[in-house]
C-alpha cells in the first residue's frame, strides 16, 4: 500500500511540475529579487549592493507616502465596503428568489460587463460622472440642479463608484456560492421556533453567508488596493494611489530599491489584512461545524 | 413574502443597470456624429467605424493583441491541464501549498506582478518585447485556467479511466481517448476565458511591451486625446460585442460539458 501511495505521489508530483516551476520562474524569482533589492542602495542608474535599512525607513517617515499609502488603504476599503454591501442583496435575491433553472443565466449577466475592455469602462465613468457627464447634463437638463454637481467629479468618490463598478461580479459570486450552500430547512426551522423574518435573516442566514462575505471582501480589497488605471485615468494622475507611486519610483525616478521597498510594503499590508480576515473566517467556520 | 420579493427584484434590475450604464453607452457615442463625447447626440453616423479600419498603428496592435492572447490562452491552458489533473486525480504532500502557490496571482496586485518582472528583466538584459508580455500573460491566465479546468476534472468518473486500461488502453491512450474528450469543453472555456484576460490585460502589456502596441496600451494611449475618442468609443463597441459572442460560446460549451456528465447547470466562471 505504502509503495503504491509513492507511486502516487511521484506521478502527482511529475505532473504538478510544470505549472510550478512556471510560477517559481517567473512570479517567486522575480518577488525574491524586489524583496533584496528593498534592501539595497539606489546609486546613479545602478543599485549599490550595500545593505539599508534606509529605505524602509523613508516609506515609514516620507509623509507622501503616507498620505498615498493611507488613501490607497481609505479607498480600497471604501470600495471594499460600498461594493459588498451593494452586491449582498443581488447574490440573496439570484439564491433565494430565483427559480434554480434560471440562476445560470443571472450569473452569466452579472459577469458579461466584468469581461469588456476595463480601460473603456474607465474611460465611460469618467464621461457618465464628468463635468458635462451624463448624470449632470441629465439632471440639468430636467431642471433638478442649476449647476453641475461637484461631489462626482474626478476625486476619491468618482475612483470609488468606478472600482465599485469594476469588482461587483467578484463580490457577488462568492457571496452566492456561500448562500447557495445554506440549508433551506434551517430558516424554516428558524421561522417554526417563532423567530421574525429579520431575526431569521440575522440570526442564521446571515453568520451562515459570512464566509462568502468575507471571501468577498479579501477578493475586491486585494486587487484595489494595486489599481493603477483608475486614479490615472479618472483621477487624472492628480490623486495617485499606491500602485502609481510604485511605477514613478521604480521607473521615472529610476529608484529601484525604494520602489521595490513601496511595494514589499504594500505586500505586507495585503498580507496582514488576509491574515486577519482568514483568522475571522476561521471563527465562523467554527461555529458552522 | 411578495412586498419583499418585489422590493428586491427591483433593487436587482436596478443594479444591472448599473452594471450595464457604461456598455449601454458605447455604441450611442460610437455612432454619435459629434466629436465630444456628452450628450445631446448629433446625429448617426459610421465615420468613427471607418476611421478604425483605416488606422495602421491599431491594426499593428490588434495583431501583437492577438498573437499574445492566442500564445498565452494556449500555453496557459496547457499548464493548467497538469495543475488540475495533479489536483483532482493525485494525493501527495505538499498539494495545497503548491497549488496555492500557482493560484497566487489571482490575489496578488498585478502592478507587483508587473514590476518585479520588469526589474528582473531589465537586470538581466533580456529586450522588451510581445515575448515578455506572453511571459507574463500565461502567469495570470494560469489560475483562471486552472479553476476552470479542475471543475471539469472532478466531474469526472474514475472508473472510465479504470475501464479503459482493463481494457487494454496505455496510460496515454486512455487519458486521450476516453479523458480528454469528456474535459474537451472545460479545455474550450479555458482557452476562451484565458484569450479574453490576455486581450483586455494592460498593466502588464503596458510595462512588458517595450515600445511595441497591443490594444489596451494603445487606447490607453489615445485616451489623451479628445480627437481620437469617438474611434477609440467605436472600437470599444466592437469589441464588446466580440467578447459577448467570446463568453456565450464559452458558456455554451462549459453547460454542454455540465451535461455530458450529468452534473447541474449552476455555478459560473469563477
Amino acid at each position: 500500500m505504502a509503495k503504491g501511495w509513492d507511486a502516487q505521489a511521484r506521478q502527482g508530483y511529475a505532473l504538478i511540475a510544470p505549472p510550478f516551476l512556471y510560477a517559481a520562474l517567473i512570479l517567486a524569482a522575480p518577488l525574491l529579487t524586489i524583496l533584496a533589492y528593498s534592501f539595497l542602495t539606489d546609486g546613479y542608474l545602478t543599485v549599490v549592493r550595500d545593505f539599508t535599512w534606509a529605505n524602509y525607513v523613508q516609506v515609514w517617515t516620507d509623509p507622501i507616502v503616507r498620505t498615498v499609502m493611507l488613501r490607497s488603504l481609505m479607498v480600497s476599503a471604501l470600495v471594499t465596503l460600498v461594493t459588498v454591501l451593494l452586491a449582498f442583496p443581488v447574490a440573496y435575491y439570484v439564491s433565494f428568489m430565483i427559480r434554480p433553472e434560471k440562476k445560470a443565466t443571472w450569473l452569466f449577466l452579472i459577469t458579461i460587463p466584468f469581461w469588456t475592455s476595463y480601460l473603456i469602462r474607465v474611460f465611460l465613468w469618467k464621461v457618465i460622472l464628468g463635468y458635462n457627464g451624463v448624470i449632470n447634463s441629465g439632471l440639468t437638463g430636467l431642471g433638478i440642479i442649476d449647476e453641475p454637481l461637484t461631489f462626482i467629479l474626478y476625486n476619491v468618490n468618482s475612483i470609488v463608484i468606478t472600482l465599485a463598478h469594476a469588482y461587483a461580479p467578484f463580490a457577488i459570486l462568492p457571496i452566492f456560492v456561500a448562500l447557495e450552500k445554506i440549508d433551506r430547512s434551517l430558516l424554516e426551522a428558524g421561522r417554526d421556533l417563532g423567530e421574525s423574518r429579520v431575526m431569521t435573516f440575522l440570526r442564521v442566514t446571515l453568520p451562515l453567508a459570512m464566509p462568502g462575505v468575507l471571501a468577498a471582501v479579501l477578493i475586491v480589497f486585494i486587487p484595489t488596493i494595486g489599481d493603477y488605471v483608475t486614479p490615472e485615468l479618472i483621477g487624472g494622475g492628480k490623486i495617485p494611489m499606491i500602485a502609481n507611486l510604485i511605477q514613478v519610483q521604480m521607473l521615472a525616478l529610476d529608484n529601484r530599491p525604494l520602489g521595490s521597498a513601496l511595494a514589499v510594503t504594500t505586500m505586507a499590508i495585503v498580507a496582514i489584512v488576509s491574515i486577519v480576515f482568514l483568522l475571522i473566517n476561521r471563527r465562523f467556520l467554527k461555529v458552522r461545524s | 413574502m411578495k412586498g419583499q420579493g418585489r422590493g428586491l427584484q427591483i433593487y436587482a434590475l436596478l443594479y444591472l443597470l448599473f452594471l450595464y450604464a457604461p456598455i449601454i453607452l458605447l455604441p450611442l457615442f460610437a455612432f454619435n456624429s459629434g466629436t465630444i463625447i456628452a450628450f445631446p447626440l448629433q446625429g448617426f453616423t459610421t465615420d468613427w467605424f471607418s476611421q478604425m479600419w483605416d488606422n495602421a498603428t491599431l491594426r499593428t496592435a490588434l495583431t501583437n493583441s492577438l498573437i499574445i492572447a492566442v500564445s498565452a490562452a494556449i500555453l496557459a491552458t496547457c499548464l493548467g491541464i497538469f495543475a488540475a489533473r495533479a489536483s483532482t486525480r493525485f494525493e501527495f504532500p505538499g498539494k495545497g501549498g503548491m497549488m496555492g502557490f500557482i493560484l497566487l496571482p489571482m490575489v496578488l496586485p498585478e502592478i507587483i506582478v508587473a514590476m518585479s518582472l520588469l526589474v528582473v528583466l531589465l537586470g538581466a538584459g533580456v529586450q522588451l518585447s510581445i515575448l515578455t508580455v506572453i511571459v507574463g500573460h500565461v502567469l495570470i491566465c494560469m489560475p483562471y485556467a486552472i479553476a476552470i479546468l479542475s471543475t471539469a476534472f472532478s466531474s469526472l468518473d474514475k472508473s472510465l479511466e479504470e475501464a479503459a486500461y482493463d481494457l487494454g488502453e496505455t496510460k496515454w491512450s486512455a487519458f486521450r481517448l476516453v479523458t480528454l474528450p469528456l474535459v474537451m469543453p472545460g479545455i474550450i472555456s479555458s482557452l476562451l476565458i484565458s484569450f479574453t484576460i490576455s486581450l483586455d490585460e494592460f498593466i502588464i502589456a503596458f510595462f512588458l511591451a517595450g515600445n511595441q502596441p497591443t490594444l489596451p496600451t494603445y487606447i490607453f494611449s489615445q485616451l489623451r486625446f479628445p480627437k481620437q475618442i469617438p474611434m477609440i468609443m467605436a472600437l470599444g463597441t466592437v469589441l464588446v460585442a466580440l467578447s459577448i459572442v467570446l463568453l456565450a460560446l464559452g458558456e455554451y460549451f462549459r453547460r454542454r460539458g455540465n451535461a455530458r456528465m450529468g452534473g447541474n447547470p449552476t455555478g459560473g466562471f469563477l
